[in-house]
């Protein structure tokens, strides 16, 4: 019942607006190419999913508008990512930050990536070892015109 | 009555499946050959049955029966008849059923077409096929029911979401679902192969063929989701790796490198552990994507309205059918020896490589798409893995796949000499050098990965051409000699010469997209003009229109290059009043170097001006091209006769089996 | 060494399952505060139609209170709103309203004269200030601030008489005691 409500909250605050007006956007070009920037990376609380940016939620438009008022005011891009992660947490970043409770996520990646040459490096190793050299024999004359033949079609 | 039917025909089919699921798999393990010669008509009438059962629940669809509680949720009489057939699959309940029909239809595929398939092999691939289908139609019995009656009937349907009205979302399910299900073949037959303690070069031909055809459904379906989200969600976005999103790439991903990796298998007669797990975690992930989408665990634009109870069902089928498999997998895996030898740089290697980087490319997607669920399960606190997390981590291991794309194919089976091939590639070299040169002359502006992007688009479309060339010594032999061969060159390698070449475009659409998309977004009144990439976008005004179940705002913009009149876009802003909810509809016209975009938003004072958005969104078009031949090289592969489904001439069965390396 | 490879997908899995299971208790909607124990950020609403004072961040300082986000277009709000009157009638704490996003300025001032005012005090958010100064994601949401304007905790959804009775009304009395 509970679950069922909340969703209902979140629909009813889901009602379309619209992506980023040209209403809100700023005059100051270098201001607002900051802005959009700023705002690709800030995720929408209430639609899940989508940065403010592309967001039609009446939410995600109030803190477009947030973040340019905030960098009017002179704040750095840091600082207002900050202002608006010290109301959400980290929930609003679509890029993760980078700390303890996100190594297992950046760290992975270079990780999988190191044991999977590490157990192919093992492979070809262990193949080897196993005493089959993989010199072929010379092949016979007939053998050779049979390869020349099926050459044309091998498959991938 | 029908309705009835439907229900009625869905049990029978439970029945069937239990008796296929059995019987088969013990008179294969008692050398029982009558138990056994079960498992096709069993296979046959299980999807006669469920087809029954589908047909009932379209008709009910179809003529608006609105005694049944899933056509009141997901249907109206107003509604276009297009939209009444894939409402069918629209909804969860609708959308499972067709799940089983396609599980069911492969099921008898295999049974019709296995016609060469060694008894035993084919019995137990049978059987555990119909083991998986046993679950799903509990699941669909027992918990989603779409035959449920309701009454008394309401006088009218609450109608379809809007966003699913759309022919591109209509048929986008049938393709994944056809997809996802297909994968379930290769599994069958990898757990049929770890039962009967053996992985041969003829088991990696039959299993090759579904495969593909399974890939090729999925890579069409992944490919009409993007189209999709593309003109619908008003932004020119196509990808945004979101949950749903992931939860299809995964098993594409894996089934990918198990489509490479059966080569090695049927060549090489190696890596049949690594396969048969490949094929294993390919259907398994088609299985995670079911429970994220439908469980609620995460959350996304896209997720079925979500109950516990039916998170909890899939869960425990996951635990049973992954669990048992990958059980199975630790138990019989070790007795499946490999014979054959190959070095590292040679095209088995260039193919291990492939299975490398797709793998871990698959891993990292999947902990990404899980992550912020880990994070919460130990309380860890709740944080979003975005877009930027995966293109952080993905592209940099599809930048050496792509590398290795074009080289692979040049080098001979077994082993082969890099230095050598070097040589050989210098006009490859030379033609990507000049294709980067280029990017960099006309887009100077771009960031510096539109460089590599377009660079590797170039490296692997031109390496892949200059392999067939290399096949048929083009220039080097005489035109005679070389046309000779091209005519021998078989469908197989032409299907995987169209499938490189087609991912080489898809990589210039995506890169080209990502890096130079030009955007515009304003309040224009009637007459204003706004210049965007060379065109002139006139905005002409907006009136008032009217579809068949909506109503809709059409705006008009005429777009002049040059001053001469290229065409005319009309963009519509829909609002279906049956279910209370808004679309867009964005105006494209393709051109070879991009797409021109239009989007209309709200009105804007009294006088006639619109918030509009206009893109130019550049070798977009490219991006549905490279997938377009993507597929078309799996139906060309498919249709070599040495892959036609299952069925291999004797001759050449005789051959794989006897000789695999020689093949 | 060669089995203990085999095993590893099944292992892997099995540890895949669990968090899954896990999640599956696990509402992904609902998002936690992350101000819990923060002061409230510094914000300043002015008055709704009808009232004399708004609603600012220094109202909250010198007393125990709640803090109620609500709106007219809200179908949830209107569920708890008899509950706050009955909480208002019984005079126990303080309510404060966050009257947020309304279609226009009518709107709120005239639903609460149907439905009866339980507020003390009542800021007008037409642009989510008030709601994003609490890092507030939908309506309602209630928070427990404490005498030196502290947050202590967030509701999210309907107060109902089993959540006042079990959290927030002990809480209440625990930090009135200091």
């Amino acid at each position: 019942m509970k679950r069922t409500l909340t969703i209902l909250i979140l629909v009813l605050l889901a009602m379309p607006a619209w992506a980023v007006q040209p209403g809100e956007m700023l005059d100051d070009p270098a201001l607002e190419a900051r802005a959009r920037t700023i705002s690709k990376d800030l995720r929408c609380v209430v639609c899940q999913n989508q940065s403010i940016d592309d967001s039609d939620a009446h939410l995600a438009r109030d803190l477009r508008v947030l973040v340019r008022e905030r960098l009017v005011a002179g704040d750095s891009d840091r600082e207002v990512v900050d202002y608006v992660v010290s109301r959400y947490g980290d929930f609003v970043l679509l890029t993760p930050p980078f700390k303890p409770a996100t190594y297992a996520l950046w760290f992975a990646p270079p990780l999988i990536a190191g044991l999977g040459v590490l157990a192919v490096f093992f492979y070809y190793r262990r193949r080897r070892s196993a005493g089959v050299a993989v010199e072929p024999r010379p092949l016979t004359e007939e053998q050779r015109k049979r390869v020349e033949r099926l050459l044309g079609d091998e498959p991938p | 009555m029908i309705v009835e039917t439907g229900h009625f025909a869905l049990v029978m089919a439970l029945v069937v499946a239990l008796v296929q699921a059995t019987l088969p798999l013990i008179g294969a393990q008692r050398g029982n050959e009558a138990w056994m010669a079960m498992a096709r008509p069993a296979a046959i009438a299980q999807m006669l049955f469920v087809s029954v059962s589908f047909g009932c629940l379209t008709y009910a669809y179809l003529t608006s029966d609105f005694s049944v509680l899933n056509v009141v949720n997901n249907s109206h009489s107003a509604k276009p008849l297009i939209y009444k057939i894939s409402g069918v699959w629209g909804n969860h309940e609708g959308s499972m059923l067709l799940w089983v029909l396609i599980l069911a239809v492969f099921g008898a595929a295999v049974a019709v077409f296995g016609a060469n398939l060694p008894p035993t092999l084919k019995a137990r691939v049978l059987g555990v096929q119909a083991l998986v289908s046993v679950g799903f139609f509990l699941f669909v019995l027992f918990t989603s029911n779409p035959f449920e009656r309701i009454l008394p009937a309401p006088p009218d349907g609450h109608g379809l979401n809007p966003l699913l009205q759309d022919p591109g979302l209509a048929i986008h399910p049938p393709f994944l679902y056809l997809g996802y299900v297909g994968f379930s073949i290769a599994f069958s037959f990898a757990i049929a192969a770890l039962i009967e303690g053996r992985v041969d070069a003829a088991w990696a031909r039959w299993v090759r063929p579904w495969t593909l055809a399974a890939w090729m459904f999925l890579t069409a379906g992944i490919g009409l989701g993007s189209w999709w989200a593309y003109y619908e969600l008003g932004w020119g976005g196509w990808w945004f790796w979101d949950p749903v999103e992931n939860a299809s790439f995964l098993p594409w991903l894996s089934g990918t490198a198990l489509l490479h990796s059966a080569v090695v298998v049927e060549k090489r007669d190696t890596l049949k552990g690594w396969t048969v797990f490949l094929a294993i975690v390919t259907f398994s992930l088609s299985l995670l994507g079911a429970f994220l989408v439908r469980s609620g665990v995460l959350t996304s634009v896209h997720a079925f309205a979500t109950d516990p109870a039916r998170g909890v069902f899939i869960l425990v089928l996951l635990l049973i059918v992954i669990g048992g498999s990958f059980a199975l997998f630790a138990w019989r895996g070790p007795s499946l020896k490999a014979s054959g030898l190959f070095l590292p740089v040679s095209r088995e290697g260039s193919l291990l490589l492939n299975n490398l980087l797709l793998t871990t490319a698959a891993a990292v997607v999947l902990l990404g798409t899980l992550y912020p669920l880990f994070l919460d399960a130990i309380g860890g606190g709740k944080v979003s893995v975005g877009a930027p997390f995966f293109n952080a981590v993905f592209v940099p291991l599809m930048v050496p796949l792509l590398v290795a794309m074009a080289i692979g194919p040049l080098l001979p089976w077994k082993r082969g000499d890099l230095v050598a091939i070097f040589w050989r590639v210098q006009l490859v070299l030379g033609l990507t050098g000049a294709a980067v040169f280029l990017t960099w002359v006309f887009a100077a502006d771009g960031p510096m990965f539109a460089l590599l992007g377009m660079g590797l688009a170039a490296w692997l479309a031109v390496g892949t051409l200059f392999e067939i060339g290399e096949r048929t010594r083009l220039f080097r032999a005489s035109m005679a000699e070389s046309g000779r061969r091209l005519r021998r060159v078989s469908r197989a390698a032409w299907g995987m010469t169209a499938a490189h070449f087609g991912v080489a475009v898809l990589v210039a659409g995506i890169t080209a997209s990502s890096a130079w998309t030009v955007e515009s977004i304003q309040t224009m009144r009637p007459g204003e003009t706004v210049q965007i990439a060379g065109y002139d976008f006139t905005f002409e005004g907006a009136r008032d229109t009217r579809g068949p179940n909506y109503e809709a705002v059409t705006g008009t913009f005429t777009v002049t290059r040059d001053e001469r009149p290229f065409t005319v876009l009309r963009p519509e802003r829909r609002v279906y009043p049956v279910e209370g909810q808004q679309t867009t509809e964005a105006a494209i016209r393709s051109t070879f170097l991009g797409d021109l975009y239009a989007v209309i938003g709200e009105a804007e004072g009294a006088d006639g001006a619109f918030v509009t958005r206009l893109y130019f969104n550049p070798l977009v078009p490219w991006i549905w091209a490279g997938l377009v031949i993507m597929c078309i090289g799996g139906v060309v592969s498919l249709s070599d006769r040495r892959h036609r489904v299952g069925a291999p001439s004797r001759r050449h069965r005789a051959q794989a089996v006897e000789s695999p390396a020689a093949a | 060494m060669k089995r203990v490879i085999y095993i590893l997908p099944l292992a892997a899995f099995v540890v895949i399952a669990a968090y899954l299971g896990v999640g599956l208790t696990r509402d992904p909607h609902t998002l936690p505060s992350v101000l819990i124990d923060q002061e409230v950020p510094p914000f300043s609403l002015a008055a709704i139609e009808g009232r004399e004072k708004g609603f600012s961040s220094a109202d909250l300082i010198g007393e125990v209170s709640l803090v109620n986000v609500f709106g007219s277009w809200c179908v949830a709000c209107r569920i708890e709103h008899p509950f706050l009157m009955r909480l208002k009638d019984d005079n126990v704490v303080p309510i404060h309203g966050i009257n947020w996003r309304e279609e226009n300025r009518q709107a709120g001032p005239a639903w609460l004269a149907r439905f009866g005012d339980p507020y003390t005090l009542i800021g007008d958010d037409p642009e989510s200030k008030g709601a994003i100064a609490f890092g507030v994601s939908g309506a309602p949401e209630t928070f427990i601030v404490d005498a030196r304007g502290v947050i202590r905790y967030k509701h999210i959804g309907p107060i109902t008489p089993e959540v006042w009775e079990s959290t927030l009304w002990p809480l209440i009395q625990e930090l009135r005691k200091g």
